[in-house]
């Protein structure tokens, strides 16, 4: 049960990118395709998760008992940079295939603030033990993809409207954001 | 490119919020009132500054290929500085910044400055790079921030300026990406009108 009320307060309620505002780079960025979309999704959950789990420990385990948490900040930038290279590299080794689908979009990872925002955020709660830092991390990182997805079936149909000279691009795709913004604050008070 | 130019671009040609849409996590989720938009600018002024002048300072030492870590190492440093800083002297503002101020390291503004710019030129256009980039975010993050202030609770750094409540909407996250929407349709306006050939 509890896990649940994670899983869907992270995708619906909390949504990372709507709501939280964490990863808005990517989210405009890829947001033209949902091909390149789905590889951006594909991408940021593998890392996201793997990341918080390495994080957490490392809080937990090493930060926390030589009190040494204001070193948060550079330790988890530097695990998650260092996990994105290692990433990579093991993924071109093992399983060309996904490198292929996933490989463009790793480097843009280091710099994507969900993968650290949530690294942070479940740093400082307190109540999480692992398992609950890690499907808060996969929800987290499913709601990213849903928002992303989403958005970029919005934005496909958006080239084919007469838009205003000055909202053409940009502008109109944050308007176009903020609607979707909109629609999800229809899920607030139901977790 | 003269000293005043490289300061000044960065408010209006190459705004990194309104032009070269840098940034945007910090941009939009600060700015629920002009006063957190200004405290969040003059927070990642001061990193870019600083992380640009060290970058320039030690770029003939670092090799080519571990710049990057090295970048974000020296710039998470100095997030660090202003984490504590902030964390000590004005409390209230690190409580309303939240998880956005160790974010500042993924800021893009930042890493891209540091490796466009600094890693280019000599220390002191460096400076005056950070500086006017910086002030250009702060000076576009605090414009959010009061648009959303006025429209959304009628206060302005805080002060009435009407009385009723305003349309709620503005301060929750919709409101953030409609009024950044709108305002980069004016910056892209402007820009047109006074860079045309």
């Amino acid at each position: 049960m509890e896990y649940i009320l994670i899983i869907i307060s992270a995708i619906f309620v909390n949504n990372i990118v709507l709501a939280k505002f964490l990863g808005v780079c990517p989210f405009l960025g890829v947001s033209t395709k949902i091909s390149t979309a789905l590889g951006m999704t594909g991408a940021v959950t593998f890392v996201m998760v793997l990341a918080t789990i390495v994080t957490f420990l490392l809080q937990k385990y090493v930060l926390e008992p030589l009190g040494i948490t204001f070193m948060q900040t550079i330790t988890f930038i530097l695990v998650i940079a260092a996990l994105v290279q290692m990433v990579e590299i093991v993924l071109k080794k093992v399983s060309p295939s996904l490198y292929q689908a996933l490989g463009i979009f790793l480097p843009l990872i280091t710099t994507n603030c969900a993968v650290l925002g949530v690294a942070i955020m479940t740093a400082m709660n307190k109540d999480f033990n692992l398992m609950e830092s890690t499907v808060f991390a996969f929800a987290n990182a499913l709601g990213f993809g849903l928002a992303l997805i989403l958005f970029s079936g919005m934005r496909e149909h958006l080239d084919l409207i007469d838009v205003p000279e000055g909202m053409k691009g940009v502008p109109i795709a944050l308007v176009l954001a903020g609607l979707l913004a909109m629609a999800f604050m229809g899920f607030a008070g139901i977790a | 490119m003269n000293k005043l130019q490289i300061f000044a671009k960065g408010f209006l040609k190459e705004n990194p919020v309104f032009v070269l849409l840098l940034g945007m996590c910090p941009t939009l989720g600060v700015t629920t009132s002009a006063i957190n938009g200004l405290g969040m600018g003059l927070a990642t002024t001061f990193v870019l500054i600083m992380s640009n002048m060290v970058v320039s300072l030690v770029k003939d030492f670092i090799p080519d290929k571990v710049r990057i870590p090295s970048y974000i190492v020296i710039i998470a440093s100095f997030v660090t500085i202003v984490e504590l800083t902030m964390q000590a002297y004005a409390p209230s503002l690190f409580e309303a910044l939240g998880i956005f101020i160790p974010l500042i390291v993924v800021n893009c503004i930042i890493l891209g400055r540091a490796e466009a710019f600094a890693s280019k030129n000599r220390a002191i256009d460096s400076i005056l790079d950070g500086a006017g980039i910086g002030l250009g975010f702060a000076m576009a993050l605090t414009i959010l921030g009061a648009i959303r202030e006025i429209l959304g609770s009628g206060k302005f750094f805080g002060i009435d300026v009407y009385s009723g409540d305003g349309a709620l909407i503005f301060v929750l996250a919709p409101g953030a990406f409609l009024v950044l929407g709108y305002l980069i349709a004016l910056s892209n306006k402007l820009n047109k009108k006074l860079y045309k050939k």
